[in-house]
């Protein structure tokens, strides 16, 4: 219990003697673990629908706009690096440069979502929607879901930027643990993506 | 001793030679080098299935899955920290790892299937 009468959530900042580990980061890769069964019953869906395909199944690179994609790779593999930086900065004491590591990755969320919303754009024009067929509705869950991972990340990294970011002045290892595992969460969905990329795009 | 009282008392023993400058610096020379392997890899995936060389479907996606699983290995390793984490993360990823291999061992068995090796 703290002074002012408010009940201290334990182990926000230090590990656990009996885990090793600050309770934060636990919770994230039980959550990340949970994550990798998600996308893997959709990629596992995805293999079993492509292969009971009745029809001829359709390229990706001849479907889909793999060139917009392959920035948005770089975007993410970019922005993976960004947060690390951000979080090693705060390690090394220096929280206005790890500011602007956090705003560069949210920036990278905007630069992908905006390319995804362009892809899609030229998916819709050429009259590619979930209903299609089987392909392009796997590829929009897929995407979109993905899409939805980065929107959230997002959400967190502006929190980080503004309200969030007065935490470091008083609690300061407490808010680098916080960038540490937004970061693991953050990278995930990087690494959801390198596997999407060459199943939905190229194969 | 209370949770809280346990934190304070292991204060004193968070800050190690891990920690330091030099090894941070240390630390981000390496995701830099992750970062271009990262890229470089992203580039092969790219050529390997649009440059000249034109392989069969099932090669092309034994290659393609290589390349993001060299990738995505690199992600986790380096940038997640697997290299050196603690016993009860690397708990959770095994028991994740056999989950996950059980729900892919009916579309794995199609796949091996279609290629006439079941």
């Amino acid at each position: 219990m703290s002074a002012d009468g408010h009940m201290e959530i334990p182990f926000t900042v230090r590990p656990r003697p009996d885990t090793g580990l600050y309770n934060g980061k636990l919770g994230v890769w039980l959550f990340l673990a949970s994550e990798v069964m998600l996308f893997g019953a959709l990629f596992s869906s995805l293999i079993l629908i492509r292969t009971g395909s009745p029809t001829p199944w359709p390229e990706g690179w001849k479907e889909l706009h793999v060139y917009p994609a392959m920035i948005n790779t770089f975007v993410l593999i970019a922005s993976s690096v960004f947060v690390i930086m951000a979080w090693a900065n705060l390690r090394l004491r220096k929280p206005n440069v790890a500011r602007m590591w956090i705003a560069a990755t949210l920036l990278c969320g905007f630069a992908f979502m905006g390319i995804k919303a362009y892809e899609y754009s030229l998916s819709f024009e050429h009259h590619h929607f979930p209903k299609t067929n089987n392909f392009f509705a796997i590829y929009f869950t897929m995407t979109g879901l993905h899409g939805l991972h980065v929107l959230g990340g997002m959400v967190v990294f502006a929190y980080f930027l503004t309200k969030g970011w007065k935490m470091h002045e008083h609690e300061y290892q407490r808010f680098t643990n916080r960038i540490e595992i937004v970061g693991l969460y953050w990278h995930f969905v990087d690494l959801v993506w390198i596997f999407l990329f060459p199943t939905l795009y190229l194969l | 001793m209370s949770d809280h009282a346990i934190e304070q008392h292991e204060d004193h023993e968070h800050h190690d030679d891990h920690d330091s400058p030099e090894n941070i610096q240390k630390e981000i020379r390496k995701y830099l080098g992750v970062f271009l392997a990262l890229a470089a890899g992203t580039i092969l995936t790219v050529w390997v299935r649009l440059g000249p060389l034109h392989l069969p479907e099932g090669q092309a996606i034994l290659v393609a899955l290589i390349i993001a699983f060299v990738k995505g290995s690199l992600v986790a390793l380096f940038f997640m920290h697997l290299l050196s984490e603690k016993k009860l993360i690397y708990s959770v990823l095994i028991l994740t790892v056999v989950f996950f291999a059980v729900l892919m061992y009916l579309p794995v068995t199609e796949v091996l299937g279609k290629f006439g090796y079941k």
